[in-house]
């Protein structure tokens, strides 16, 4: 039996059209030489060039990056050591943690934003610090993050065969050396993908970041919220294809990695 | 024996328990390194996640002053307006957005279903080697930043974009016009935004599809169209509801989109959050707002769970 349906090619790539057609109208206008409007004016590298003078984007740029590595760093540490924990030990309470770990996966964004708001501002009234800015920021960044980190650590553990532990251990490796030689290595795709999709999540997250951020902490999707709602100019149409080009290689990079380093069953 | 083959069992299940991962462990220095490894994350998530969440459910049924502080006095008023009572009799507003934000996730949900179905058939039709681009293809305008793509659809239907030309030469929009802002628009940019959540899961079910069945439909003389709906239909339905599932959940809390592509007349719960916690000032309704949308996603979780029950997790795109 034919177990192709007709005009599915077809249709999926009028869907593929359909996904792609925003990102790649916004790439095609960041050549545009036209400076207001959207009246197609010849071809230009120039807005590229203007947005290394661009002082706000670039200082975004720097609050971004300085963000999502700090966030990513701390979620990775805090995520695999939980994954780990879970996949091996057994913890009371540990059935609801796991579900507490899903809330952050499905929680519309703007829920977790003005909860954060809301905490912040409380505990700034009643005790002190946690003045809006980076640290809140970065502080609402990791817990997004650990659960997809976590998430992702523990598919790539549970896949692994737990008799390779214990082979080494036969062999005479004590508890550290089989972490370090057996276990660790094992994780490490894991591990791999789940800081890229958490350096992605930051990289991309607006809402919370927008809740919790304060004066000087602009980071380059509320740099861009902001020009939307004011009336573009076109260096931001550079600056937006910089950074879909940056997360289509990470998504990228992790489905090769994952690809890859799949275990064989 | 009896008592004895009871008792190696039990000796055997406790060595089982202790040995662990080739490691010789009592039971205390189980509990000792769960503490260490999992302590951190634990104490994070409560600190950061369920201690706000559980003052927004606090604040949810606080009293807003006059000038916009909080007292601490409990009242079920917020939840009151929501449901339309207000000072001057019925109050249409909060109801409305409830219901415009699971009709936008529904109509969201189906529309994805609609696109999604060829998609996954497509795709897990394809030689192994390819699969795995094909549904990366499909999940990397997901991981690229919504902001971006919201704006991007904001220049197609703008006045002089290219879907409003391709509109007016079709003669139903007048030179000029924009396509935005307005439900159509916010439909659009919801169906391609979570277009992905559907796929993933329908492919699950699709790959999954015992052939067999349909080939013997085809054989006592089904037609393509009854085999679809008996053979085929019934298999992938798990898919088919964790996918809508998937889709609606996020779509009803969305609040980037609806902001930028919808205009005043379709602020949908997300939106509605934000208008109380920004201009409105009024935190307790907020709350009461944020709280409905957290009730509307556990019980969509719930759904999801029970659907998908006993087969194959649908992993996160």
């Amino acid at each position: 039996m034919n177990r192709r349906f007709p005009l599915t090619g077809f249709a999926s790539l009028l869907v593929l059209l359909f996904l792609y057609a925003p990102i790649a109208i916004v790439i095609v206008y960041s050549f545009n030489a036209a400076r207001y409007g959207i009246e197609w004016r010849g071809f230009t590298v120039d807005w590229y060039v203007r947005l290394f003078d661009n002082y706000q984007a670039t200082a975004a740029a720097v609050n971004t990056l300085q963000l999502a590595c700090t966030s990513t760093f701390f979620a990775t540490l805090l995520g695999t050591a939980l994954a780990y924990g879970m996949s091996r030990y057994n913890f009371p309470g540990k059935g609801l943690f796991q579900h507490v770990l899903h809330v952050p996966v499905f929680i519309p964004d703007i829920v977790m934003a003005v909860a954060l708001l809301l905490f912040f501002a409380l505990v700034r009234k009643f005790l002190a610090g946690f003045e809006l800015g980076m640290t809140t920021m970065t502080l609402a960044h990791i817990t997004l993050q650990i659960p997809f980190i976590a998430i992702v650590v523990r598919a790539r553990m549970e896949d692994c065969d737990p008799q390779l532990e214990e082979a080494a251990a036969d062999l005479g490796a004590g508890p550290w050396l089989t972490f370090r030689h057996v276990t660790l290595p094992l994780m490490m795709p894991g591990i791999v993908a789940g800081g890229l999709l958490a350096f992605t999540l930051s990289l991309d997250d607006f809402v919370v970041s927008f809740f919790t951020s304060g004066p000087g902490s602009t980071t380059l999707p509320i740099l861009i919220y902001s020009s939307v709602k004011r009336g573009l100019t076109p260096d931001i149409h550079a600056l937006a294809t910089l950074i879909v080009l940056v997360s289509a290689l990470t998504v990228v990079t992790v489905a090769w990695l994952r690809g890859r380093t799949a275990v064989k069953t | 024996m009896a008592p004895s083959a009871e008792a190696t069992t039990r000796k055997r299940r406790r060595l089982r328990r202790t040995v662990h991962f080739g490691e010789p462990l009592p039971p205390g220095a189980h509990t000792f390194r769960a503490s260490w490894l999992c302590g951190p994350s634990v104490l994070w998530m409560t600190l950061f996640l369920l201690l706000p969440l559980s003052f927004v459910v606090a604040m949810s049924i606080a009293q807003r002053g006059d000038a916009g502080e909080i007292e601490w006095r409990f009242t079920w008023e917020n939840y009151a307006r929501l449901l339309g009572h207000g000072a001057l009799g019925f109050d249409p507003v909060q109801p409305v957005i409830l219901l415009r934000s699971l009709l936008v996730g529904l109509v969201t949900a189906v529309f994805c279903l609609l696109l999604g179905l060829p998609v996954a058939f497509y795709i897990a039709a394809l030689p192994r080697r390819w699969k795995g681009a094909a549904l990366t293809l499909v999940v990397i305008p997901f991981w690229t930043n919504l902001l971006i793509r919201t704006y991007g659809w904001q220049l197609l239907l703008a006045p002089g974009g290219v879907m409003a030309k391709l509109f007016t030469a079709a003669g139903l929009l007048r030179a000029g016009e924009a396509l935005y802002p307005g439900w159509p628009a916010v439909i659009l940019a919801m169906v391609c935004d979570y277009l992905p959540f559907m796929v993933l899961p329908l492919y699950a079910s699709v790959e999954k599809l015992d052939w067999s069945l349909t080939e013997a439909a085809a054989d006592l003389g089904a037609s393509p169209l009854q085999n679809f709906r008996h053979a085929i239909l019934p298999q992938i339905r798990p898919g088919m509801i964790a996918g809508c599932i998937l889709v609606f959940l996020p779509a009803t809390g969305q609040f980037v989109i609806p902001d930028l592509l919808g205009g005043a007349k379709v602020a949908l719960l997300g939106n509605a959050v934000q208008q109380q916690f920004g201009a409105s000032r009024d935190w307790p309704l907020g709350s009461a707002i944020a709280v409905t949308a957290l009730l509307v996603m556990f019980l969509g979780v719930w759904l999801h769970t029970r659907v998908t029950r006993g087969h194959k997790e649908v992993g996160l795109p």
